[in-house]
């Protein structure tokens, strides 16, 4: 009798694929990007029960709450919504599948890999953390305390971003 | 608990998205698919993360900052494009073709 984690995650983690097959295969932009949503959504689900719920909420959030609604903006924006299809043909389809089906084989070794104990946390190590520090402390700790400089450069690299886009979509500056 | 099988589903995830960069023509489409090995990567931080501490948290949160602002200067220069040829079909944009 597997555990209810055991189902719901299962559940997810195949709505998640099958989601993405969807989004690649699908002929109209604006269908993809909604079944790349739903897998994002799906990936989150996962994420809280791989206790990571802030990463989790982060994922909402930042992924299908901002980046995806800038892409279906940009689609609307390029009226591609009633596109037809843009899938390569037959021969290039067969290659890139056969690509693709190689590269999995070639990722299949990564269902046994593992971290050397010694170096892996007791069992439930971050659930206590979680319980302690609170979700967003165990998170925002090792943030702001060793991880601060990259954190500063995270900022400068958006500062970049941003005047960089809006340097590219003026027509005019 | 999970972590074979999140290896094995982040796997799966990374291999359809880059069946979806060969296989589509549309450069959002091809642009979307990327987003979405990032997040099968993502998958694999939040899986060792589970058992070798926060540290592979705080990755996730750093490449989802890197993603955010890729798609932001991304779709602008898509947008560029477009403004400049009237299609994003990657198969017309071969300025550099020889």
């Amino acid at each position: 009798m597997p555990s209810i984690l055991a189902v719901v995650y299962w559940a997810f983690a195949g709505l998640a694929v099958i989601a993405s097959a969807m989004c690649i295969t699908r002929r109209n932009p604006l269908a993809s990007a909604l079944w790349l949503v739903q897998t994002l959504f799906c990936v989150a689900v996962l994420f809280t029960i791989l206790h990571a719920p802030f990463i989790g909420v982060l994922q909402v959030l930042v992924y299908a709450g901002a980046i995806m609604v800038l892409f279906l903006f940009v689609i609307m924006l390029l009226n591609l919504g009633r596109s037809s299809g843009d899938l390569k043909g037959l021969v290039a389809c067969a290659v890139g599948t056969v690509l693709g089906v190689g590269l999995l084989l070639d990722l299949r070794p990564i269902a046994h890999a593992g971290p050397p104990d010694a170096i892996m946390l007791p069992a439930g190590a971050l659930d206590s953390m979680l319980v302690h520090q609170g979700v967003v402390g165990s998170v925002a700790g090792p943030l702001f305390d060793s991880y601060l400089v990259p954190f500063e450069i995270t900022s400068l690299l958006l500062t970049a971003a941003i005047v960089g886009a809006v340097v590219l979509a003026k027509r005019k500056l | 608990m999970f972590t074979g099988a999140t290896l094995v589903v982040s796997a799966v995830l990374f291999t359809i998205g880059t069946i979806g960069v060969l296989l589509r023509r549309n450069a959002i489409v091809i642009f979307m698919c990327v987003e979405l090995m990032l997040n099968a990567v993502n998958l694999t931080f939040v899986a060792f993360a589970e058992r070798l501490g926060v540290a592979g948290q705080i990755f996730v949160f750093f490449v989802m900052a890197v993603a955010a602002a890729e798609a932001a200067v991304g779709l602008a220069i898509i947008l560029a494009v477009y403004r400049h040829k009237e299609t994003v079909d990657l198969q017309h944009i071969n300025l550099l073709k020889g």
